[in-house]
């Protein structure tokens, strides 16, 4: 068995009203980004588990979403899978 | 010769972060009499009700998503084959948003599109209500009732043929309207689409509604609308054959 982290990213379908979005974009406005076009919100789920290979990995986070982390009426899912925490640690702002 | 059956039995699912169970158990046992036996979600058994309630409140915290966590509750199996076999079950406020997760409802509730929680009372219009038999019995087509709403997360969004579907199947029970009775965007209160702020299942058991027909039972809060669905499933129960009582 092998231990993986995923990243999973859980957005608004296209088309879907995103309120949020709006209220931070225009919070980004009222803060002088005058070139914020569009803002769009959504989660980011960092999952660590274990599975035999790749494939059963990527089945099993598939699954994941499919079953509990996204809604498909309003969202789709998309992940990054690594062996190691650090392989798919995103980076931080200051 | 009379039949006398036995009072109303209703079930109603409690799960942690649920905040209406009492104001259902209220209304069913103080005001109407009827038996009432508050579930907690990690049980299996139903307990032979009459009808069961999702009540209103935050289930699990509405962490992930307002429901997403509450369906895979124990307690969901029984509910939903409860619901199988045409038992009736209402879903006010997060238990709608229950129903939905557990695609026994389509759609979503999604956050409001002014980002804010509203709590107020809420004009509504009633529509084929003889596609819920067992909760709208009682009310005509095209009239108005008042109950009071209390959410953040009630925007209803389905797919444009999901929407089309509900309303030519009559599905579409209750709309957000104004004192006319116009469905119009300033007399929604959460950017729900086509105004619906309640739905019905395909066999016209299930109900799901963003508004709360328990907190409009007693005239001495305001209202008693709400005690109308309340009197439509009593009456519904009553008019029920008895080769048909459902006994899970």
């Amino acid at each position: 068995m092998t231990r993986w982290t995923a990243e999973v990213r859980v957005t608004l379908r296209h088309g879907i009203a995103d309120p949020e979005g709006l209220s931070i974009a225009d919070a980004l406005r009222a803060l002088g980004h005058a070139g914020v076009e569009e803002v769009r919100s959504g989660k980011l789920i960092r999952v660590v588990f274990s599975a035999d290979d790749r494939a059963a990995a990527e089945a099993e986070v598939s699954e994941m979403c499919r079953r509990l982390l996204a809604n498909p009426v309003m969202e789709d899912a998309s992940w990054d899978l690594g062996t190691e925490p650090e392989a798919v640690a995103i980076g931080s702002g200051g | 010769m009379t039949i006398t059956r036995a009072r109303p039995r209703v079930a109603v699912a409690v799960f942690p972060g649920t905040w209406s169970e009492r104001d259902f158990a209220h209304v069913a046992s103080e005001v109407l009499d009827w038996a009432v036996h508050l579930v907690w979600h990690t049980e299996v058994e139903l307990g032979g009700p009459d009808a069961v309630v999702l009540p209103g409140g935050f289930a699990h915290g509405d962490h992930l998503r307002t429901g997403a966590i509450a369906r895979f509750s124990p307690i969901m199996r029984s509910v939903e084959a409860f619901a199988a076999s045409g038992g009736p079950v209402i879903g006010s406020c997060n238990g709608f948003q229950i129903l939905t997760e557990a695609g026994m409802l389509p759609g979503a509730l999604m956050r409001n599109d002014h980002l804010e929680f509203r709590c107020d009372w809420q004009v509504l219009r009633v529509e084929a209500p003889a596609s819920a038999p067992a909760w709208l019995g009682d009310l005509s087509e095209g009239e108005l009732i008042r109950l009071p709403i209390s959410h953040g997360e009630g925007r209803y969004v389905a797919d444009p043929r999901v929407l089309d579907d509900l309303e030519v199947n009559h599905r579409v029970v209750l709309r957000y309207a104004d004192e006319s009775g116009a469905v119009t965007p300033a007399a929604n209160p959460n950017g729900s689409e086509r105004g619906i702020a309640g739905i019905v299942n395909a066999t016209g058991n299930v109900l799901g509604l963003m508004p709360h027909p328990e907190r409009a039972a007693e005239a001495e809060i305001g209202g008693t609308d709400g005690l109308r669905l309340f009197r439509s499933l009593e009456r519904w129960l009553q008019a029920r054959p008895a080769a048909v009582e459902r006994r899970l």
